[in-house]
């Protein structure tokens, strides 16, 4: 009786000692999977990464390789900070996608409430409307420095034979121009996602609102609207992170001139790099606009999940209550 | 409060006629139920009674003036939602006093409002929440208040209670009917279930298929239907039919189906003669039948006993007559054994009769 105790409780050990191996085994499949993206993600993004933030610590010409190059600190970034063709080209960018994000929400939403019934037709106006977002960007820039040249471009051609003044497009309004042509570029981008939201808004509470006495414009400010910010300041979000960058579409319409007028930060990056030879100095300006956009992105994460939270709270009292 | 007039009214989706000519006639301070099947119109006539939907024929009359013309906000009306259509980014305060506010009412009067309306559906400690940390039947609470705060004329209610569990459903109709004697408004109340209509209405208006089948008191409609729709629709468990003929036996009407040969008394025997087409469909309610086991073959089913269900002090019967299946109540002290044989007496006045092939009532 004692033995065949003793046999079976062995026999367990056994058995438990083999569960764990496979439960170990079961833990570590998750990680298994995520290798080869884990693999790709170091070589394709940690590792340049790096060498840019390494890179900005030296003085760095093309002609070097970076072990040859001498190591100065944070001299870069310091002698950036102090140097006004540095802070001529942020200010430009910041007053850049300042505008432009400001013009295309307010446009893009406009639009979107405008848009967003059912005439015949309209699905047809919808893709056309979306078209300017599909067209490469260099394509779009030449396209505008046509329409803008000074004598045979689109607009002060118009201009002319209307008998009115032309206007200097890339030249004294070059800013002004290359924000127009962000602005027709990219107000799509912010109208099928306000469009998205509008129509994912619910109906009935649109029609409680016309039965409680709201106006067309008292809809929009009052139900629309609200519902619709959380998107919204997403959506901003994302397009105040991409008119940072830009690049290709000022790079072939202004080349940043006249002056430094239109030198938005991505394209004195390219030229610090490539004119001035100085790789560290460029890499060190990289990296102020990394932590700039970096700065917003995590705003954005902390505006989802702020929201996230927020929901899942009122859900919580919700269900305390019933 | 404005007497409503729809007149003949007709709804056009393109070439498809959903609404084939409503007539309808709603007197003062009336509560008119709209009821149906899914699909029958009802939502469609509540809906172009707010506005919601346009008239595509003839015209609504609101206090004696067409209103097909105007926006839902200037034909003085309340409405609340089947899926209760609060403002989620509103607390509760502010869901309610919304319309007030668009007014431009002062804000003492708008506050005195709230706490009134919301006392009155009991609200009071939840006007600060907004409406995503409220249970269903605490936001269906706030769509009542809502359409109460604004002192309109006209209250519609669009199947407000059918997303609310089976105990919440009983405990709000309950709370309806009390509110609707409190409040002088004209209201209309859409539902496909017929419990809400027939508890609630002072007047059913039974709808099918884009018309109205019939209309008038809960007890008419239960106790006259026009028609087998009508008769099938009200009343739970459904009322029976079965197939039968018109036959006179020595100078008394019968109606003789497969298994039964029931006699016809008094007016259902002169109209029966009367009908020109002997093919019938004999409709008996399971409350007008009743165990007897005396009870003669010519006023009697003799019914055999398939499935009992027990429901509490009630029992439903499914039994089988000739070929038809036919649900009877009953005493569930009465013990019935399944396969027995069983004789039920019908009532005169149980039976209705209704033609074959227009499913009209014989009167």
């Amino acid at each position: 009786m004692a033995d065949a105790a003793l046999t079976t409780s062995s026999s367990s050990t056994a058995r438990q000692a083999q569960r764990n191996r496979a439960l170990s085994l079961n833990r570590l499949t998750p990680y298994m999977f995520m290798a080869p993206a884990v693999f790709i993600m170091a070589i394709a993004l940690l590792y340049p990464l790096g060498y840019m933030v390494w890179g900005s610590f030296r003085d760095w010409d093309p002609s070097q390789t970076i072990g040859e190059a001498e190591f100065v600190g944070l001299k870069n970034y310091i002698t950036l900070w102090g140097d006004p063709n540095f802070r001529e080209s942020l200010w430009v960018t910041l007053k850049f996608a300042f505008f432009v994000v400001t013009f295309e929400m307010v446009i893009g939403v406009g639009l979107a409430l405008l848009l967003d019934r059912n005439i015949r037709g309209m699905s047809a106006l919808r893709t056309m409307f979306i078209l300017p977002m599909m067209i490469a960007p260099v394509v779009v820039g030449l396209m505008w420095r046509y329409m803008y040249h000074p004598t045979v471009g689109t607009f002060n051609r118009t201009l002319d034979g209307l008998g009115l003044p032309t206007v200097d497009w890339l030249g004294q309004h070059a800013l002004m121009s290359v924000i127009i042509a962000d602005i027709w570029q990219w107000t799509p981008f912010i109208f099928i996602l306000a469009l998205a939201a509008l129509q994912s808004l619910p109906r009935s509470a649109l029609e409680a609102a016309r039965i409680d006495g709201a106006t067309a414009w008292q809809q929009i400010w009052y139900i629309k609207l609200p519902l619709m910010l959380p998107v919204l300041i997403v959506t901003g979000l994302l397009r105040l992170i991409d008119a940072f960058k830009v690049l290709e579409v000022i790079l072939v319409m202004t080349e940043g001139g006249p002056g430094l007028s239109t030198e938005i930060l991505a394209l004195r990056i390219s030229r610090t790099a490539t004119e001035f030879r100085e790789l560290g100095v460029a890499a060190a300006m990289s990296n102020y606009l990394l932590l700039l956009l970096l700065a917003l992105t995590m705003g954005m994460f902390a505006f989802t999940r702020w929201q996230e939270a927020r929901a899942a709270r009122v859900r919580m009292a919700a269900e305390e209550d019933s | 409060m404005p007497s409503i007039h729809l007149d003949n009214l007709v709804k056009r989706y393109g070439e498809v006629e959903v609404l084939h000519g409503i007539e309808l006639e709603m007197a003062d301070n009336e509560f008119t139920v709209l009821v149906g099947p899914s699909g029958c119109g009802k939502s469609t006539t509540l809906r172009m009674i707010a506005g919601l939907e346009t008239v595509s024929d003839r015209e609504i009359w609101v206090g004696g003036e067409p209103v097909s013309h105007l926006e839902p906000k200037e034909r003085d009306l309340a409405m609340v939602f089947q899926d209760y259509a609060l403002y989620p980014h509103m607390n509760v305060a502010q869901n309610i006093s919304f319309a007030l506010r668009l007014q431009r009412r002062p804000k003492p009067e708008i506050d005195q409002k709230v706490r009134e309306v919301a006392d009155m559906v009991g609200l009071t400690e939840f006007l600060h929440r907004k409406p995503g940390a409220l249970s269903g039947g605490q936001r269906q609470r706030v769509a009542m208040a809502r359409a109460l705060a604004k002192d309109s004329g006209i209250f519609l209610f669009d199947e407000p209670l059918s997303n609310l569990d089976a105990k919440l459903r009983g405990q709000m109709r309950a709370e309806l009917a009390l509110m609707s004697q409190r409040v002088e408004k004209n209201m209309i109340y859409v539902t496909h279930d017929q419990i809400e209509a027939m508890t609630l209405a002072d007047r059913i208006v039974v709808m099918h298929g884009g018309y109205i089948q019939q209309q008038g008191s809960p007890e008419d409609l239960f106790k006259r239907p026009v028609n087998k729709f009508v008769a099938g629709f009200l009343g739970s468990p459904p009322m029976n039919f079965l197939d039968g003929e018109i036959e006179e036996r020595d100078g008394r009407a019968f109606v003789v189906g497969d298994g039964f040969a029931l006699a016809l008394e008094g007016e259902a025997a002169a109209s029966a003669k009367g009908h020109s087409d002997r093919q019938v469909t004999l409709g008996i309610r399971p409350s007008d039948l009743r165990h007897d086991a005396d009870a003669p073959p010519e006023a009697a089913l003799s019914l055999d006993v398939m499935v009992s269900e027990y429901i509490g002090s009630q029992s439903v019967l499914l039994c089988e007559c000739g070929g038809a299946k036919v649900m009877v109540e009953m005493n569930s002290e009465n013990r019935v054994g399944l396969g027995q044989t069983l004789n039920f007496a019908v009532s005169g006045r149980g039976i209705h009769l209704f033609d074959r092939k227009s499913e009209a009532a014989i009167h």
